[in-house]
């Protein structure tokens, strides 16, 4: 019987859909058989990051206003072994779903997957009351500015008042040469504000926004730091014990005389 | 380096800012009390203790703060109020007394 994960944030553009993409594509990559649901209805978007737009017929609404079973509106992505994603609709709006409906979707499709990852969208109306309905674990996404923090701190608040507990935390687009300058918090500080686990910190990385012109994500981008961090963030998920290091740490002595020497770029 | 520089000439670094800053607004945005109402709390509680002590009212501060619970790691919000006192009206203090002789 499969988990239900929503990813959520609050604040808008922080990497809620890319770090669905990514980890959910990741854990299929690992094994695992995975459903991505767009619970952004009006907005879709899982759909063009993860390449996949030309092969949508039917949607998430069509789903609930029974149009068609929940299986025919999943779409298989041939590159990877049971990865599957059911899109959100583009002509409806969030109350096109209820909370209830999103409950007995998840129920229903919970058994035919070891994970299933939804793609909250921003805001705490309608569509993140849907998004998490369904929902046993949440996943939040910050970025380290303090109107993303902020508003993390709001949907904690909200997912502890839904029972939803212990979500986990993903801190998204560290720059570490700010933080060196002290110009962006850094990891400790998010988490002192914030005072839950942290799940990953993926750095500030250009080839998230090469990889979703084209398609692909990042993961699979063998070189990509922030692939690399959403492949650890999987890992994490299924248990494996691997530490949360930032930059410096991770690039050893060999890396960080390349990076003095401005030899690393990636 | 640059936190080094920084220090030397104490200047406080902006993540410092923000973090004071994201500090204050999430205690309001938890306790869900605004401004107004804080302003409400501070004239009545004004009003209380001015009956006994002369107090400077336009140093009056009350703030929300955080503090460490029982809990260990936890912090819940406080409210601290930083009342400068004039001097304490002895009269009150001592019709105060007498009554408890009574």
């Amino acid at each position: 019987m499969g988990e239900v994960y929503v990813i959520t944030s609050g604040k808008g553009g922080v990497g809620k859909t890319t770090t669905t993409a990514n980890v959910g594509t990741y854990l299929s990559v690992l094994g695992k058989r995975v459903l991505l649901i767009d619970a952004d209805i009006g907005l879709r978007n899982l759909d063009v990051v993860m390449g996949l737009e030309n092969r949508i017929v039917f949607d998430i609404v069509d789903v609930v206003e029974g149009r068609c079973k929940p299986k025919q509106a999943l779409i298989k992505d041939k590159r990877f072994d049971g990865l599957y994603l059911l899109p959100a609709a583009q002509s409806k709006d969030k109350t096109a779903v209820s909370p209830e409906q999103m409950k007995a979707l998840c129920e229903q499709l919970k058994d035919d997957f070891d994970f299933i990852l939804i793609d909250c969208p921003a805001g705490i109306e309608q569509g993140f009351k849907n998004a998490i309905a369904g929902a046993q674990k949440a996943i939040v996404v910050t970025t380290p500015e303090v109107s993303a923090v902020r508003d993390a701190d709001r949907i904690i608040g909200l997912l502890e008042a839904y029972e939803l507990h212990n979500p986990k935390l993903i801190i998204n687009r560290i720059r570490f040469d700010m933080v060196k300058r002290g110009d962006m918090m850094d990891i400790d500080d998010i988490l002192e504000i914030l005072s839950i686990e942290l799940l990953g910190i993926i750095p500030d990385d250009e080839k998230i926004i090469i990889s979703t012109n084209k398609g692909e994500p990042v993961v699979m981008d063998e070189k990509s730091r922030a692939g690399q961090e959403y492949r650890n963030i999987a890992r994490r998920i299924l248990g494996e014990n691997i530490p949360i290091v930032s930059e410096e740490e991770s690039l050893g002595f060999l890396g960080r005389i390349k990076k003095f020497l401005g030899l690393n770029n990636s | 380096m640059f936190e080094f520089f920084n220090k030397f000439f104490n200047k406080q670094s902006s993540k410092d800012i923000a973090k004071e800053r994201l500090k204050l607004v999430i205690i309001h945005d938890r306790a869900n009390v605004s401004p107004e109402l804080l302003e409400l709390i501070k004239n009545e509680v004004l009003k209380a203790i001015q009956k006994y002590i002369v107090i400077d009212d336009k140093l009056l501060e009350i703030q929300i703060t955080r503090t460490p619970s029982e809990q260990k790691g936890e912090f819940v919000p406080a409210l601290i109020a930083n009342i400068p006192i004039k001097s304490v009206k002895k009269t009150e203090i001592l019709n105060n007394e007498a009554d408890e002789l009574k």
